[in-house]
């Protein structure tokens, strides 16, 4: 069982995340895009972007490095074998652009039990240079108990 | 501001359909972008020691690819205010022939004040929905 006692704990500011621009690419061809933005510099310059801009679920990289924090913290021991991702969300200020210097803060949101299980919700704030937000990442976690 | 004409869209109405192949291949390509390196999404025998029927998609994998049809149509990735899915049903790989998943999107909500659409996304593998809920808010 995840210790209920994290609800509302939050985890130490990431070190800062720096955008790649063939990170960018590269991710975008793992999840199918074919959008110019996603991968033509000139195509995302005359629409107005410093430089190609990233998929609307490259943030999960960033939410994963607060993620990190969490699940090798002892006192909300979850065991990671038993994880299985329930829900997403990204809610996106800005999008994220090659160049950005990313920082995230992620906070325990709930921790409820459904039987044996535990549902964990996270909300990772990912933030800019400048410490504007530019995407809330959500996400929920089940953590199977012992059947 | 893009090229939708929001008086023209109508409730339900179909935006998109694309196809995606998702090989073992697509799987490697997904964990080394994304760093997802959790062996149940490449190895046979783990998948199958923790009772899973076959190697599995990242969720995130068919989350990402998913809303391809929402950034197809208004053309701009940037224009995805807000995203989310319930990841309900796995996708099950297999080593030859893959897994075929088809996303449709269609008109949820349109918000005319804010120029914003909602697509709901249906994500159906070997006709089954896997995704839950999965809606994005596209600015237009």
């Amino acid at each position: 069982m995840v210790n209920p006692n994290v609800q509302g704990k939050k985890y130490p500011v990431t070190n800062p995340y720096l955008v790649g621009r063939e990170k960018i690419r590269e991710f975008a061809h793992a999840v199918k895009s074919t959008n110019a933005m996603n991968l033509d510099v000139f195509a995302a310059q005359a629409a107005g972007y410093s430089d190609v801009i990233a998929p609307p679920t490259f943030a999960v990289v960033i939410q994963e490095r607060s993620l990190a924090a969490v699940l090798a913290d002892p006192e909300a021991d979850i065991d990671f074998s038993r994880v299985v991702h329930g829900d997403q969300r990204f809610i996106h200020a800005r999008p994220i652009v090659a160049g950005d210097e990313l920082t995230s803060q992620l906070e325990v949101a709930s921790v409820k039990s459904l039987g044996a299980h535990s549902m964990v919700t996270f909300e990772t704030k990912i933030f800019d240079i400048d410490n504007a937000l530019v995407c809330t990442a959500i996400s929920t976690l089940v953590v199977r108990g012992d059947e | 501001m893009t090229h939708i004409n929001l008086a023209a869209l109508e409730i339900g109405q179909v935006i998109g359909t694309t196809e995606f192949l998702l090989t073992r291949d697509s799987l490697v390509r997904y964990a080394g972008a994304s760093g997802d390196f959790n062996s149940i999404h490449y190895r046979d025998d783990v998948a199958a020691a923790v009772g899973l029927p076959g190697v599995l998609a990242h969720g995130m994998l068919t989350m990402g690819a998913a809303v391809q049809v929402a950034v197809d149509w208004v053309g701009d990735a940037g224009k995805i205010a807000d995203y989310q899915v319930r990841f309900t049903k796995p996708v099950v790989v297999d080593p030859v022939d893959g897994a075929v998943l088809v996303v449709t999107g269609k008109v949820g909500a349109i918000d005319a004040e804010n120029r914003l659409v909602r697509i709901d996304l249906a994500a159906v593998f070997n006709e089954t929905t896997v995704l839950g809920k999965a809606q994005a808010q596209v600015r237009v």
